[in-house]
């Protein structure tokens, strides 16, 4: 699987993906500066980094979302090629339309960064194949703008075409307000767009425990199971 | 001709304004009992060279549509302020 | 024209300027070295004291003199890492203020080539329910967040005290540590003639003039007036100059970088000069301004954010400014290195400075101060020690103390901090150590910050030694070696003679202990005249200690106890009181004399630690620290989700042997197939076994205290500094 990585003006979490490929599959990503105009030959999967984007200025993502690479981005969507967005980088998703709704600032008007459990809603995607329905992932949030919003109608919508990926759970799968740290309507974490190759997600797979630590430390596999599902998703199709 | 354009952007009816929340619960506490409510939105300023007013105003909604308000949560409204030879 | 006083100079250093010169300097040069003299920029008052800081070591490649200290931490990398206050402008404009200290000491890092990997901050507050206190502290932990979050350089610990010695000035010291290739390693001292002198970042504004000078005077009602001068941090553009500032090294286009901090251009760039034993031409109008009609000692001394002063070649500059327009940062050449001593500035063409630039860095006269010890001795009478006559005398104290500020849980404060970006952090902030992988050779550090304040305020030798060594253990617990450390020392004027007495005895502590235990002190930073009318700080020495874990990795965590270790209690049993936050809460005012500084004692507890860690002979290990013994179980047992019974009964135990402070102890959990030679290990150092864990609750003899009930004290947080969910 041949993955870039999109690098905007205030990305920092872009490096961590990068090492997080590298730890999780062994292959090294491409660094796309974000005023290219085209993806590296090749590319199967796209991933969107955390970070502040030109600072967060004006609305997080908005920015970003206008830059030169973007008009790649979506092709490469329209064609099929898998999108991923991570914090920052779904905030750039729903800020070019990629996604539906908005992220807004959490309800306790404080950046939260803390570990972080979400369950899967969905192991039909290209992005959460190698999981199972109702698994609980250990993924840690950091992010002040984090509330998924959508409005009522819509986001009925939302949930009926089944594009909720992920929601925020308590570690026996209870997804309630007590385990939402955030506000986002309906315990959102991460949604895919109908066609179910763009996911955006505020939770960290690139920071779980065992990106950190290795295998050897028995810490939650979840950050390495979630590349490796990708990867199988894009080799396999590559093969077909 | 330099028109100064001033845009009010604020978050629509029905999103959820925290900091609104915050500072409307925080001004009760203080004893400003008879505020209802707040919004908190942002005040933009732009300098826009053209021939009329109009245009002017034409431009800056342009520009609020394609970056300076998000319409799945924002409204806003444009107003001239005055211009001045460039 | 101002005179010397107007720029704050003495008139004994005003006459030493007319001396050397020849001549009267004019206003520009009189503002110049107004500034650069202050205590903030020249150290006038502690040099001599400094000078007795043990900085030498095989690891060290970088000490002080340079932008921050640097210590090898194996196979051709460093660490590089200093810490600093950013003290009043925090206290005047707590968000700006903090948010430009973080900016500035990642600067500091960025300069000497290195990738920032991770910050701490120290935090002092002042009384909780002080309206003030819940102002400022918000306001500098948001400060804090803002601008390291944003900037990409993870939180990863810290250190937060209260007392009411700081509700009217607060301290805010950040610490930042960054990795560099020794290959890489760039120099503020090696500047040749004909080589450009180029600024890189942001433009230059009216924001911040003469933050130095302000900050070397006591706070008063017209600071708050002051406050325009504040700088503005822009945590963007400092992300933009990091990936620029290391791209630049990776293509080998730096001679020389510094730092824009206090008074900008001018310090950054008479510092190279002077360094580097060299003249410097500047020439003020290729200054890249951002308002219009600056004056040239309004650019001289400006102290907007997010600017570096770097040496290139000539037929480098093309490259790199290449490299700044990519990342769209203004970078212009505005000036040249020059044979001789003569700094100068030109203004269109004239020629408005001229001194040698040794002048300006280093000949600011020292100042002496009279020293004189205070009255130590009475509040050193032994103090009846205050015996729990029952069992809810203890679970009231413990209860008590958990619920204090100062040993309160401090989420509210780093979860708002990104203590994970960058991906190497193994232990976070939360814990006693924070422990941080280094991907670039598969080693580990453990970085600690402490300071003890109350200590050092009964007994500054002692205390002094006690904050250096309290964080030399932390790091020794968690298996790592300590290396190197930082200081920050925040203290009053030294113009009264009690107070540099003061002063001077912490930082003889200091020094001996980093002479002792073999850690120097590579870098650090001195804020003096920390009072305003309504009284002066606690005499406050932050020390940052960075410690080594060299692969294979073996190191113990915290809070890891698992049901059924045994758990042990390694060090000597008595302890003080004196100065303990057993004090603080219980009494109200803290008296006695703290514990002598044992090097032996010291020693052999680092050296056992390690061994202990080396053969991961324990699950958990927790040196203790405030609240004593008591506190440091309950904290175990908090961070494992476990209880323990103890065979530690109140009724015999008195509240110094529960609660009280000092010297090299720890607690350790072992699992039972270790227990043999974990005792073997400590065997000629004090060990008891005094438990084991497991259980809903932590039982000292009769005593139980419910986990539930432990973490409902423990998380209460100040007032109005909670969440809000």
């Amino acid at each position: 699987m041949q993955a870039s990585i999109i690098v905007f003006p205030g990305s920092n979490c872009d490096r961590d993906v990068g090492h997080g490929l590298r730890s999780a599959l062994g292959t090294e990503a491409d660094f796309v500066w974000h005023t290219q105009t085209e993806l590296p030959p090749g590319t199967d999967l796209v991933v969107l980094p955390g970070g502040f984007s030109y600072g967060d200025y004006l609305r997080c993502g908005a920015m970003a979302a206008r830059s030169p690479i973007m008009g790649a981005v979506s092709r490469h969507a329209a064609s099929g090629g898998l999108v991923l967005g991570i914090c920052n980088g779904f905030q750039v998703l729903t800020e070019s339309r990629l996604l539906p709704g908005a992220l807004l600032a959490n309800r306790t008007l404080r950046f939260i960064c803390r570990p972080c459990t979400i369950r899967v809603e969905r192991t039909d995607t290209p992005f959460t194949r190698t999981f199972r329905e109702k698994q609980i992932l250990h993924f840690p949030i950091a992010h002040y703008e984090g509330l998924y919003f959508l409005p009522g109608n819509e986001l009925l919508a939302l949930e009926k075409r089944r594009q909720v990926v992920f929601r925020y759970a308590s570690t026996d799968g209870v997804a309630d307000d007590s385990s939402n740290p955030n506000g986002a309507l309906n315990n959102i974490a991460g949604i895919v767009n109908e066609r179910g190759n763009v996911l955006g997600l505020m939770p960290h797979p690139e920071r779980a425990r065992d990106m950190l630590l290795g295998d050897a430390s028995g810490a939650h596999a979840d950050g390495t199971d979630f590349w490796k599902g990708i990867r199988d998703w894009a080799d396999g199709r590559l093969g077909q | 001709m330099i028109h100064h354009v001033t845009v009010l952007v604020f978050l629509k009816e029905g999103v959820l304004d925290t900091q609104g929340k915050a500072v409307l619960s925080v001004l009760l506490h203080a004893g400003h009992s008879d505020v209802r409510d707040v919004r908190i939105g942002k005040y933009i300023q732009l300098q826009i060279e053209s021939p009329t007013r109009e245009e002017a105003l034409k431009q800056a909604n342009a520009m609020c549509e394609d970056l300076l308000v998000n319409s799945i949560i924002e409204e806003y409204t444009v107003k001239l302020r005055g211009e001045e030879d460039a | 024209m101002i005179d010397y006083k107007q720029a704050g100079m003495r008139r004994s250093e005003y006459e030493t300027t007319v001396r050397a010169l020849g001549r009267e300097p004019n206003e520009t040069e009189l503002r110049i070295l107004g500034v650069m003299w202050s205590e903030h920029c020249s150290y006038k008052s502690t040099k001599p004291l400094l000078r007795t800081l043990p900085n030498k070591g095989e690891r060290v490649w970088a000490g002080p003199g340079e932008n921050a200290g640097i210590v090898d931490i194996g196979n051709g990398y460093g660490a590089a890492f200093k810490a600093e206050s950013h003290n009043h402008p925090s206290a005047v404009a707590p968000y700006q203020g903090a948010a430009t200290g973080v900016g500035g000491i990642i600067r500091d890092i960025i300069a000497l080539g290195a990738r920032p990997i991770a910050s701490m901050d120290g935090l002092f507050f002042g009384d909780p329910s002080h309206p003030r206190t819940q102002s400022l502290s918000s306001g500098i932990v948001s400060g804090v967040a803002g601008y390291g979050n944003a900037v990409g350089v993870p939180t990863v610990g810290g250190k937060t005290l209260y007392d009411p010695s700081y509700s009217e000035n607060p301290l805010l010291n950040a610490l930042c540590l960054g990795i560099v290739r020794r290959e890489d390693v760039i120099s503020s001292k090696t500047a040749q003639p004909g080589q450009l002198v180029v600024i890189l970042g942001s433009k230059t504004g009216r924001d911040g003039i003469a933050g130095a000078a302000f900050a070397s005077v006591e706070l008063s009602e017209d600071s708050k007036a002051s406050r325009p001068s504040i700088q503005i941090g822009d945590p963007f553009i400092e992300k933009l100059l990091t990936e620029a500032c290391l791209e630049l090294r990776d293509k080998g286009l730096i001679v020389c970088m510094q730092d824009m901090g206090a008074a900008g251009i001018t310090s950054s760039s008479s510092e190279i000069a002077a360094k580097s034993g060299v003249g410097m031409r500047i020439d003020f109008d290729k200054v890249p301004l951002r308002a219009e009609g600056m004056q040239p000692w309004e650019i001289a001394l400006s102290e907007s954010q997010e600017r570096m002063l770097l040496i290139v070649q000539p037929e480098d500059y093309e490259k790199m400014a290449a490299i700044a327009e990519r990342w769209g940062l203004d970078c212009a050449i505005i000036g040249e290195v020059t044979e001789g001593d003569r700094y100068v500035i030109n203004w269109f063409g004239e020629e408005i400075v001229s001194l040698p630039a040794s002048l300006i860095v280093d000949d600011c006269p020292e100042a002496s101060w009279a020293s004189r010890s205070p009255d130590y001795e009475s509040a050193w009478t032994p103090r009846e020690p205050s015996r729990s006559r029952d069992s809810s005398d203890m679970r009231d104290t413990l209860l008590r103390l958990l619920r204090s500020p100062s040993l309160a849980d401090k989420s509210w404060i780093y979860d708002q901090y990104d203590s994970m970006v960058q991906t190497n952090t193994i232990v976070g902030p939360g814990a006693p150590v924070s422990l941080l992988r280094i991907r670039e050779n598969g080693n580990m550090i453990a970085i600690a910050l402490e300071s003890d304040p109350w200590k050092c305020s009964l007994d500054p030798f002692r205390g002094g030694a006690e904050s250096f060594a309290a964080g030399v253990r932390a790091v020794a617990a968690a298996g790592a070696v300590a290396i190197g450390a930082t200081d920050c020392l925040n203290f009053p004027s030294p113009e009264k003679p009690e107070q540099f007495f003061e002063l001077s005895e912490v930082v003889r502590g200091i020094a001996a202990c980093g002479t002792e235990l073999q850690c120097p002190v590579v870098s650090g930073n001195v804020s003096l005249y920390n009072e305003s009318a309504s009284g002066r700080i606690l005499p406050t020495p932050v020390i940052g200690v960075v410690g080594l874990i060299e692969a294979p990795l073996s190191w113990i965590p915290s809070g890891n106890w698992k049901p059924g270790d045994r758990l042990y209690l390694v060090g000597k049993r008595e302890s003080s009181l004196a100065g303990s936050h057993y004090q603080n809460v219980i009494d109200g005012k803290v008296s006695g004399r703290p514990m002598p500084f044992d090097p032996e004692m010291e020693r052999s507890f680092g050296k056992l630690a390690h061994v202990t860690a080396r053969k991961k002979l324990a699950q958990s290990a927790r040196v203790l620290a405030g609240g004593g013994l008591a506190v440091a179980l309950a904290k175990e047992a908090l961070a494992s989700g476990m209880g323990a019974s103890l065979e530690i009964d109140p009724s015999t135990n008195d509240d110094v042997a529960l609660f009280g402070e000092g010297g090299p102890r720890a607690c350790y959990a072992v699992s039972e197939q270790d227990v043999a030679a974990f005792e073997e290990t400590w065997r000629g150092f004090p060990c008891s076994y005094i438990g084991a864990a497991g259980g809903e609750s932590l039982r000292f003899g009769s005593v139980s205290l419910p986990l539930d009930e432990l973490r409902d004290a423990h998380s209460s947080v100040p007032e109005n500094n909670g969440r809000r969910d």
